[in-house]
């Protein structure tokens, strides 16, 4: 009998906080296009990950033709004939085709020489194979991003791949090019070349997948044979987990607008407009890359609008800035609280206080004493677990870092307005829950809340309205008695 | 009891200066030991007088690279604030007016230094290193190469006069700023923005600050206590020399990284860069004192830098360590939590 290619059992994979994957059992036909679906943060790319090698799980066995195999790095995946393509390409722009296919194995002769003639006579057989047609000395980055995208195919070809793994390959590509893409894919599979392919696009299941297995929160939800399926079927398994929440919110909004956003441009945002009333909650959905981060940045004056104009209060701005958000009681709460949120190695008292250092003066100098009560008093309310307000930011726990963050803004004796960007992310239930009551707290308050997120049941349980983003742009607005998981994934990926 | 003594020898060890001020002790006893004039009023006063134009650069040196940026154009742009300072005194025989107009230079070369790094988003190595270049190519312009005497008496007293009769203006000077900007970095907000800005910009602009703004501040700032370092040099010889201040642009910068201020900005301290320019003067008059070539002087004083930054760089891995630890643990103890 015929083997898959490759097969799990029992895969288990923790991160800081999370359990990212649950108990996988997975496995990978001869010749076969397995298609992985699953909201963002739904197991998916770790799985990827820990077949290629890049991550190692705490438990479950690995088979390759039914041996057991594990993977100490990407190097060893590789030699075992699996190759990953993924939606970053990566390549190296500046050197030449024949370098890219045979990166790390330009063997050199006997006198340390390399053979490029060989070489390139060797590379222009792979890049045949994938119908490339260019001088194989040529420099990848003259290379459009499809044939980027093939070549990248090729490498992994040339690398004698068994199993090609292709995360998200047609987000780049124009229809022509998507269509190319497929004959080769069915080309490997002919070759007996077994394709794990993952892709929001329902219709590109349908047209190449043979079997779909579909994955929300670290689970398997099932495997079935595509043919057996239909858009809604999977739509209802990708999203149809319960929500557990303890908040019931009620819509606080009040008639007086606090922002008004009229056909907002950026250079990664095409024309958005919409409205938010004090005391309401908003939210922001779409798929990864959809718009919904570069839309916070916009509003916060991080990116430069390029069109459209932001009415705050009554007032139009042309052009906004952070200063001027933060004088007008915006506060904005980023996506990646290391990278983009705090200051790692200062203090947790410097954390907390940085946006409002102006209300903690006497004189020139800061107050400290009312500033280490202050600080005190937020740090109680949103029971931060801290040894002391001297700590530094980077030893905290993930949800007492994302405290800190919001308690930078709950000090603004003027907020008016909270733009928050994956509130929850990496972080435990419990805190969740605290900041989901916190939020709902300020909105009673009457502070507008704007919450972009990938969770689904979040912007369902806080949100009196849910703005739906796709490529850049807003693609539906839910009122509250329209939402549902089902809509705002259909206005995501239709 | 016993418990006690241990926690304040720790706290001791653990401080960020102990290592510092364990090496300055060390020098100074060795020269000391080593020479027979180094431990005498006259030298010690000297080591002060001197060490007072570093301290006064490398105090603007230190908010600069605390935002994270760093300014290599300070040595030429003292010898340009001596020569205009200079032009400028002679020409009205008026030392206030000269001052004035050298302090202006430094303002004037720390806003463009700042416009070029923020408006065009230039690294600040790199353009400053430029303007390092055009300075003094403009003061050999302006000059010729050839010094330029001072025709006013009292302007040396800037250099060479006391206060009261005892302590010299020089080290009045660059004491008076040291406190200025040390309670500027402790007890202002302004002080926290630039840590804030230096440690993270992205927060710091998610947190509603003007980065460019606090760049151009702390650009400003640095140019203009260059300019008073140059004041006082040029001061002290009584002249404008074409060559004035090269090379004083890395001796400032090796003195504050040496005192512990990081070249990517948010980390280091004034006190660390006191001690920082103290131990190189001492090592400086000390070699001098013991009669070493000035050749194996630079070699000396380049080993001390690098030694200082190899152990810094070991001690800060070490705390890394012990945070990334501490922060698995955590991560364990919630994944436990949850399977549970």
């Amino acid at each position: 009998m015929e083997y898959p290619l490759i097969r799990t059992e029992g895969i288990n994979k923790y991160f800081p906080g999370v359990h990212a994957l649950k108990n996988i059992d997975f496995d990978l036909k001869v010749g076969e296009v397995h298609t992985l679906l699953g909201e963002n943060g739904a197991g998916k790319s770790t799985l990827i990950k820990i077949l290629s090698g890049l991550y190692e799980p705490e438990e479950g066995k690995i088979f390759l033709d039914d041996k057991e195999t594990v993977f100490h790095n990407a190097k060893a995946a590789l030699d075992s004939g699996i190759s990953v393509i993924y939606q970053e390409l990566n390549l190296s722009l500046n050197i030449s085709i024949t370098e890219n296919i045979f990166f790390g194995r330009l063997n050199p002769n006997k006198f340390g020489f390399i053979n490029w003639k060989e070489l390139h006579t060797e590379a222009k057989k792979w890049m045949s194979k994938i119908g490339l047609n260019v001088s194989p000395s040529m420099k990848v980055k003259y290379l459009g991003t499809a044939q980027q995208q093939l070549l990248e195919i090729a490498k992994a070809l040339a690398t004698n791949a068994k199993v090609i793994i292709m995360d998200e390959p047609t987000s780049a590509l124009s229809p022509h090019e998507i269509k190319i893409l497929f004959d080769i894919i069915r080309d490997l599979k002919s070759k007996g070349i077994g394709i794990i392919y993952v892709s929001h696009k329902l219709d590109e299941l349908y047209e190449i997948g043979d079997r779909v297995t579909v994955f929300r929160d670290g689970h398997k939800i099932e495997t079935l044979n595509v043919a057996d399926t239909t858009p809604d079927s999977l739509i209802k398994s990708m999203v149809g987990r319960e929500i557990i929440s303890t908040i019931d919110r009620k819509d606080e909004s009040t008639p007086d607008f606090m922002l008004e956003v009229k056909d907002v441009s950026t250079n990664l945002v095409d024309s958005v407009s919409f409205d938010i009333k004090k005391g309401e909650i908003i939210g922001f959905s779409g798929l990864m890359g959809a718009g919904k981060t570069e839309i916070s940045r916009a509003l916060f004056g991080l990116d430069a609008m390029t069109a459209g104009s932001i009415v705050i209060e009554g007032t139009e701005y042309k052009q906004v800035t952070p200063e001027l958000c933060a004088a007008c009681g915006i506060g904005y709460v980023p996506e990646d609280r290391k990278a983009t949120g705090l200051f790692l190695d200062l203090s947790v008292r410097d954390n907390i206080s940085i946006a409002t250092m102006k209300q903690l003066k006497k004189g020139p100098f800061i107050d400290f004493d009312k500033q280490a009560e202050t600080v005190q008093r937020l740090i109680d309310r949103l029971s931060i677990k801290t040894p002391t307000q001297l700590q530094k930011t980077r030893n905290l726990s993930g949800g007492n870092q994302q405290k800190v963050i919001l308690a930078r803004w709950l000090l603004h004796s003027n907020l008016k307005l909270l733009i928050v960007d994956e509130p929850t992310r990496g972080i435990d239930v419990g805190a969740k829950q605290e900041i989901y009551s916190i939020l709902d707290d300020l909105s009673k308050r009457g502070i507008a809340i704007i919450i972009m997120s990938s969770e689904m049941p979040e912007l369902i349980t806080m949100c009196d309205r849910i703005l739906v983003m796709k490529l850049g742009r807003l693609n539906a607005i839910l009122n509250k008695d329209e939402i549902s998981q089902e809509r705002i994934m259909e206005a995501a990926v239709m | 009891m016993n418990a006690k003594n241990d926690n304040l020898v720790k706290r001791i060890f653990a401080a960020d200066q102990f290592a510092l001020v364990l090496a300055l002790i060390v020098i100074f006893v060795f020269f000391s030991a080593a020479t027979e004039y180094f431990l005498t009023g006259q030298n010690i006063s000297n080591i002060f007088r001197q060490v007072s134009i570093n301290l006064v650069a490398g105090v603007g040196m230190t908010v600069l690279l605390l935002i994270g940026d760093v300014d290599l154009s300070i040595g030429s742009l003292v010898a340009l604030v001596g020569v205009a300072c200079v032009a400028t005194t002679n020409a009205t025989q008026s030392v206030f007016v000269g001052i004035v107009v050298g302090i202006a230079v430094g303002v004037g070369v720390g806003f463009v230094n700042g416009k070029i790094v923020t408006g065009f988003g230039i690294n600040s190595l790199i353009a400053t290193l430029g303007m390092m270049s055009v300075i003094r190519g403009a003061v050999y312009i302006i000059t010729n190469a050839v010094a330029v005497q001072v025709t006013v008496p009292t302007f040396t007293l800037i250099g060479s006069g006391n206060v009261f009769g005892v302590i010299p203006i020089p080290i009045v000077i660059s004491l008076g700023l040291f406190i200025v900007f040390f309670i500027v970095l402790r007890y202002t907000a302004f002080g926290r923005y630039i840590y804030a800005a230096g440690d993270n910009p992205e927060a710091a602009k998610a947190s509603g600050l003007n980065v460019n703004k606090l760049k151009m501040y702390t650009f400003i700032i640095c140019s203009t206590l260059a300019a008073v370092a140059g004041l006082i040099l040029t001061a002290r010889t009584n002249s404008a020399q074409p060559n004035s201040g090269s090379g004083l642009e890395f001796t400032v910068i090796a003195a504050v990284i040496l005192g512990g201020t990081s070249l990517s900005g948010g980390k280091g301290s004034l006190i660390g860069s006191l001690i920082g320019v103290f131990i190189l003067q001492l090592v400086n008059t000390g070699l001098v004192m013991m009669n070493v070539s000035s050749f194996w002087q630079e070699v000396v004083r380049g080993s001390v830098i690098i030694l200082a930054v190899v152990l810094d760089t070991a001690r800060q891995r070490k705390q890394e360590i012990a945070s990334s630890k501490l922060t698995q643990q955590l991560a364990l103890e919630n994944a436990s939590k949850e399977t549970t």
